[in-house]
């Protein structure tokens, strides 16, 4: 197991691979160690998997109770028996990413050179490739040579496309939901300022905080507050909260809170109980460098050159973080090699967190699409 | 409250019957079909003729059918995304009911035919003698169950005739492979031989057509 040693977490189910992984970055990790939870059993062909990458923040606990919140699974209304990804008749995998602070390597876990330290701030910059190899190096541990599809939205989306364009052949199918082939300079603008408030916190101490037994848990609740607007749109919060007061129904004195303030202060609040700053600064940092393009001559055809999977795009009317432009050039991309592509928007007012929500479109969208490639791969 | 449905179907009424379409087919080709709907002649093409067949719709509504019954759709607009498809990337693309209503019927029928070896084209006839004479003793644009938008809503920008049609294949040189004329129920009409009669009194036209 893969532990920091100053930071107590449960036992998460993992799988450790000694030989490393090299990273894009050129540094190699000495020991690799993979969190993950499968749901549903593997076929005897090993042609029923389907594996779910999770977005910025997630986890691998998709489709059950989380550990430390006691949560429903994060994709709980999409994942499970009968469910649009049925583990009735699919086995499910979904892993922690590389980077991640939930049990797969990271900055929390313990430093190649420095035993009995934790690798903090000096953990290598890691790309969106990185955690997809890291993600097929468990896979084939799991015997298992092509998945029947590769789902993920937001960031998963981001490791969908490029498990689509790093291992065509191991990828039947993909999904990629509410997501980009590249990270836009909003996206990074964003992100920087997130990471400018955990570096701003007075406990934050250059990434070394958990070596003062604290955690920068002001800086990581305003970045989980800036990066919470982007996920849901200016009608859903209108909805939601328009100028209601807390406890007032008048505008009476200056102290009155605002309700849209305090549930962004208890979205901030319950995120630092879960979550390690430096994973938030790694991760983040490995969105902003995806460019699935500039990795073929600005291309983004080229990265699907010669493909056989069957895609998928999804995108939300209202997001703004992910656009539907995005996943529309996707799929133009797609069409320019000729590859087998569906691409549906869903009308949703709630902004980008539309693809964790209840969205009945979506949900049956991705049923049939799954129904219809169980079909072509021999499933049904 | 009136309520006027959307403008986004094109003499949806009016169907080939699919039978015709697919007739013209080879079993096991690639298959584009342009303005497919919910996709049933994909649908019918891939379950009866073994074809990889993929759709393009314009209409959200009908892609998200489309893709829940799990054929492969995609939201796009022939006028438009057809730029997208490379050289020769289909065996036929079809162009069913939509003619008529694209932005630039002669530049679709172009990129139809450079990313295809063969394009399937039905429209409704606008020489249809109903038309003709509506348009002669009523003095009115003519109302039928294909064209039964008034003219100020109609999203059939672009009518023509069988002849018209013809006239178009000639100047762009591409050769008509097979023609037929049929009724509104997609039953196929006797009219095969004539031209001239095909355009008074069929109600619309179905061409197979290949660069020449």
């Amino acid at each position: 197991m893969d532990q920091s040693p100053n930071l107590s977490e449960p036992a998460h189910q993992s799988i450790t691979f000694e030989d490393g992984l090299t990273l894009d970055c050129g540094r190699h990790l000495a020991r690799l160690t993979v969190a993950y939870r499968t749901y549903g059993s593997l076929n005897e062909a090993r042609g029923n998997a389907i594996l779910i990458c999770h977005a910025l923040t997630g986890d691998q606990y998709v489709a059950e109770p989380h550990p430390l919140t006691g949560k429903p699974g994060w994709w709980d209304a999409l994942v499970g028996p009968g469910r649009p990804v049925d583990t009735g008749k699919y086995f499910v995998i979904c892993a922690n990413v590389l980077g991640g602070c939930m049990g797969s390597t990271g900055p929390r876990s313990p430093h190649d050179e420095r035993p009995g330290e934790p690798w903090g701030t000096e953990f290598p910059a890691v790309t969106i490739a990185d955690m997809v190899r890291a993600q097929k190096r468990l896979v084939e541990h799991l015997g298992i040579a092509r998945l029947f599809a590769v789902i993920g939205g937001s960031m998963g989306g981001m490791q969908t496309l490029a498990w689509a364009a790093l291992y065509p052949n191991a990828v039947f199918a993909a999904v990629p939901v509410a997501s980009a082939a590249y990270h836009s300079a909003q996206n990074i603008a964003f992100h920087e300022i997130g990471r400018q408030a955990i570096a701003a916190d007075p406990f934050f101490y250059g990434g070394r905080y958990w070596a003062e037994g604290v955690t920068p848990a002001r800086g990581l609740a305003v970045a989980r507050m800036t990066a919470h607007i982007t996920y849901v749109s200016e009608a859903a919060l209108t909805r939601k909260f328009g100028r209601r007061l807390q406890h007032a129904t008048d505008l009476t004195l200056l102290v009155d809170r605002f309700e849209v303030e305090s549930y962004l202060e208890h979205q901030g609040s319950s995120f630092v109980r879960r979550f390690d700053a430096n994973s938030y600064l790694t991760i983040t940092r490995a969105m902003d460098l995806f460019d699935l393009a500039a990795d073929h001559d600005g291309n983004l055809s080229r990265a699907f050159a010669g493909t056989k999977t069957r895609f998928l795009l999804v995108s939300f009317s209202s997001d703004w973080l992910f656009p539907t432009a995005q996943s529309r050039a996707i799929a133009r991309a797609l069409n320019h090699v000729a590859a087998n592509v569906s691409f549906v928007e869903i009308m949703s007012d709630k902004g980008h967190d539309a693809f964790l929500l209840d969205e009945p479109d979506f949900h049956r969208t991705l049923s049939g699409f799954l129904a219809g490639c169980a079909e072509h791969a021999g499933l049904a | 409250m009136n309520h006027v449905a959307p403008v986004q179907f094109v003499a949806k009424n009016m169907r080939v019957d699919l039978s015709l379409i697919a007739g013209m087919v080879a079993p096991k080709s690639r298959v584009l079909d342009i303005g497919c709907g919910d996709g049933t002649l994909i649908d019918y093409l891939f379950r009866n003729r073994q074809c990889d067949a993929r759709g393009l719709e314009i209409d959200m509504a009908e892609v998200t059918r489309a893709v829940t019954h799990g054929l492969p759709v995609m939201q796009g607009d022939a006028d438009s995304d057809l730029a997208n498809y490379p050289d020769a990337a289909f065996d036929y693309v079809i162009l069913s009911r939509t003619l008529q209503a694209v932005e630039k019927p002669r530049e679709v029928l172009r990129q139809m035919l450079r990313i295809s070896t063969y394009a399937i084209v039905s429209f409704p006839n606008f020489g249809h003698w109903s038309l003709r004479l509506q348009l002669l003793f009523g003095g009115k644009m003519p109302m039928t169950r294909a064209w039964h938008r008034m003219w100020y809503e109609t999203p059939n920008i672009h009518p023509c005739t069988i002849q018209d049609f013809f006239n178009l294949c000639d100047e762009d040189g591409y050769k008509v492979e097979q023609w037929l004329a049929a009724d509104d129920d997609g039953a196929r009409a006797p009219w095969r031989k004539y031209k001239f009669l095909a355009n008074c009194f069929g109600e619309q036209g179905l061409f197979l057509l290949r660069k020449a």
